[in-house]
């Protein structure tokens, strides 16, 4: 029975593959309608029949009860773990471009409803050893290929889909908060208490965007895979000015930050792409470009609010600097 | 020897302590009341409010809490463990402790998750552990652990309740009604015949040997939730016998302190005598040996090889926790030690002082392993909330902890109200051999 309908909903999805975008909303991703209907069984004809145009500019009827019925394609918690196909998301970030103007994290907030002090991606000033010149390090989750993350989760409320990305659902999280304590990137967090924001069900939940989010549950970077569906790049990526943050697919091997496409992997050897942490063996998806020929000087990074440099107070390097008064 | 009467003599020495509650112990019992009524406002506050009331942030995730739940579940397992070993090689001087034992070992299994539970942040999805199970969790494997473990030590408490609660029945007339029915209803036709007697006995010991087996999964598992992360402090691969051993030092030291208190204030002097505090004073004090020992692998392999991230641990406990570093892993191993080594001081106080200093020392150790190791994670805490950065934890926390060891206290209480402290049965048992014994030799002098 399980495999009939399986095969049912595969069926399915090659058909609504031709039909491509719905006229009325252009944005949607065809294949979260055609995966909402693959999943949703039980619907039943309803008689009613919908307009809609395919990508090759033609038009095709079809019954009203297989298209979503969500304004913008909604992918429930349930279809968020397949992952879209034939993907492998990697995203590479370039040190000598950052300057930590705080767009990437600004933008991130911004898309997952956070608030200023809830950060997807933190920017860390990382001194290698006392000699060598610190750098600012943008730290998203590194949706690593062994997350211990997922390994450790006693319900699978987060977990690792085929297109490389790890996500949380907070549909199932039960707030055990071992994935924080496993994860060494310190990437996850965690909501304390209760928000109004959470209350907000203007948007059904979706792992795939992680708003609204929820009290007691776990929430951290999700390589934004519903900007991937439109085959936009994540918000940090697009939102950030110095094009500091590449995003592709390692199966195409093309990465981009908007501005230049480049091969990754002849952007790994030439440049010399490293990933953090590598001894843990974790395998993360994210790669590091080697801060050499700044294109900024370090102290350009303190050019933000005084707040944000409070955060930075305990670093050995910028400790030196208030004493020599040049912050 | 007239059984039935010894029985009932039993019976009459025991019943007071089952009956009768002092003005004093009316007060105490208040007291704890009024500590867990606290307790459950925290909780209350903090199911409305979240776990903002907590210090728990998102560096510091596992706080007081799971400090409290490792503390009494390992106080549980070698609960188990020491029962199992007295009951499993049937030790001389087992029967004035062996109940003390049980009590401790099923009562602190029960407070013990309870903790865990306060930690979750979504109690409304508890359930979800058993509808989406994931078996590579190793939560999963705790929770298998514990709940096999908490079946087991109930049987086996019953297992040992089933005598006394016999002799109770048939030797209580003038106890209260329900008191009678419950008793009747608990001892489940139990007769002291000696065909009974064997058969309990057989299942009792078959339990105690599967007890002290279940205690080492069980101990190795929740080690096993710390050691088999990435976390510099945590990453160890001795971290399974330390927690065994350190859960054995904790035990014993409770069971002294248990012993202590019990002895003084129900007047048990005739019972629990000083023999049972000097072979209980060497059990901590091979423990203590042995914890030290554990302790110091732990950390001098760290501190010799100093790999980054460790020498940062490392760091953290010799700067921000240097006093509770010390008062955990100097004070509570050495004082100790020293009391324990030499005979003169072996006194009923002084090793009972030796046990309180080895309870808190290894609680404080505990908190050592949590916190300062999130404190110091791989990648250094920056970009992040100024409280987000250190942990302290809240008067929530604290009145939570203290309402499980009130409780764990007040139920202690309850249960000596049900069953007398020393089992009846063990002193008939061991008056019978006795007489069997001097029986058989009168039998051969006489042949």
């Amino acid at each position: 029975m399980e495999n009939k309908k399986t095969e049912n909903g595969s069926t399915n999805r090659r058909k609504f593959l031709k039909l491509g975008l719905m006229s009325s909303v252009t944005a949607v991703a065809g294949a979260s309608i055609i995966s909402n209907f693959a999943a949703d069984e039980e619907t039943k004809p309803s008689g009613e029949k919908m307009r809609l145009l395919t990508p090759d500019g033609k038009i095709v009827e079809v019954d009203a009860s297989n298209v979503n019925k969500y304004p913008e394609a909604l992918i429930t918690p349930e279809e968020s773990r397949k992952g879209i196909p034939n993907r492998k998301f990697v995203m590479v970030i370039d040190l000598a471009k950052c300057k930590n103007a705080r767009k990437c994290v600004e933008g991130c907030q911004k898309a997952h409803n956070l608030d200023h002090n809830e950060e997807f991606m933190k920017v860390q000033l990382i001194q290698d050893n006392p000699e060598a010149s610190p750098y600012w390090l943008p730290k998203p989750c590194f949706h690593c290929d062994e997350p211990p993350c997922v390994t450790v989760c006693p319900t699978g409320a987060t977990f690792k889909r085929d297109d490389g990305i790890v996500l949380v659902d907070n549909d199932r999280c039960i707030g055990c908060k071992f994935c924080i304590t496993s994860c060494p990137y310190s990437a996850r967090q965690f909501n304390w208490g209760h928000k109004d924001k959470f209350d907000d069900k203007s948007q059904p939940y979706s792992p795939e965007t992680s708003v609204p989010a929820a009290e007691g549950t776990v929430m951290k970077c999700d390589f934004c895979p519903d900007m991937l569906r439109q085959g936009k790049l994540p918000h940090c990526a697009s939102s950030c000015p110095m094009g500091v943050i590449y995003f592709g697919d390692k199966n195409e091997d093309i990465v981009t930050n908007g501005e230049e496409t480049v091969r990754f992997s002849k952007l790994i050897e030439d440049r010399g792409g490293y990933r953090h942490l590598e001894h843990l063996g974790t395998k993360p998806n994210v790669y590091y470009l080697p801060a050499v020929n700044r294109q900024f000087p370090l102290e350009r990074g303190f050019n933000v609010e005084e707040d944000i440099i409070e955060r930075y107070k305990d670093v050995p390097y910028v400790q030196q600097l208030k004493k020599d008064g040049k912050i | 020897m007239n059984l039935e009467n010894r029985k009932r003599e039993l019976v009459k020495e025991f019943s007071p302590l089952l009956e009768k509650t002092t003005k004093v112990s009316k007060i105490w019992m208040g007291i704890l009341v009024a500590i867990i009524l606290v307790g459950i406002y925290a909780f209350f506050l903090q199911l409305f409010k979240g776990h903002e009331v907590t210090g728990m942030r998102d560096n510091v995730v596992w706080g007081v809490y799971i400090i409290n739940f490792i503390f009494f579940v390992c106080l549980s397992y070698s609960g188990a463990f020491i029962s199992g070993i007295l009951h499993f090689y049937n030790t001389p001087w087992k029967n004035s402790v062996s109940r003390i034992v049980e009590i401790i070992t099923v009562l602190s299994l029960i407070i013990g998750p309870i903790f865990i539970l306060l930690c979750i942040g979504r109690l409304d999805r508890l359930h979800y552990l058993f509808l989406y199970p994931r078996i590579q969790s190793p939560i999963t494997w705790d929770i298998i652990a514990i709940m096999t473990d908490l079946v087991g030590c109930f049987i086996y408490l019953y297992l040992t309740f089933i005598p006394d609660l016999a002799i109770l029945r048939d030797h209580s007339e003038d106890a209260p009604k329900w008191r009678q029915k419950l008793y009747k209803f608990l001892a489940i036709g139990y007769q002291d015949t000696t065909e009974q007697r064997e058969t309990l006995h057989k299942i009792t010991k078959t339990m105690s040997a599967m007890i002290i087996a279940l205690a080492i999964v069980a101990y190795s598992v929740l080690a096993w939730i710390f050691s088999l992360t990435l976390q510099p402090g945590w990453n160890s691969s001795i971290f399974a016998p330390y927690f065994i051993i350190a859960g054995l030092y904790s035990g014993i030291s409770v069971i002294i302190l248990a012993m202590y208190l019990i002895r003084k204030y129900y007047n048990l002097e005739h019972y629990i005598r000083k023999v049972h505090f000097v072979s209980a004073g060497i059990i901590l004090l091979i423990l203590s040996l042995l914890y030290g020992y554990f302790t110091f692998s732990e950390y001098f392999s760290r501190w010799f090889s100093h790999k980054i991230h460790d020498t940062n641990l490392l760091n953290t406990l010799f700067t921000r926790y240097f006093w509770q570093f010390v008062l955990a892993n100097y004070v509570g191993v050495l004082v100790p030690v020293v009391i324990l080594f030499f005979k003169k001081f072996r006194t009923i106080k002084s090793i009972t002082f030796a046990s309180v200093i080895a309870i808190l020392g290894l609680w404080l150790n505990r908190y050592l392993i949590v916190v300062p190791t999130l404190e110091t994670p791989y990648l250094p805490i920056q970009d992040t909330r100024e409280e987000f950065v250190h942990y302290t934890a809240t008067w929530v926390e604290w009145s939570l902890s203290f309402a499980g060891v009130a409780a764990f206290i007040l139920f202690f209480i309850l249960i000596m109200k049900l069953v007398p402290i020393i089992p009846m049965s063990g002193i008939i048992d061991q008056e019978r051999e006795a007489f069997n014994k001097k029986g058989n030799a009168k039998q051969t002098i006489t042949e």
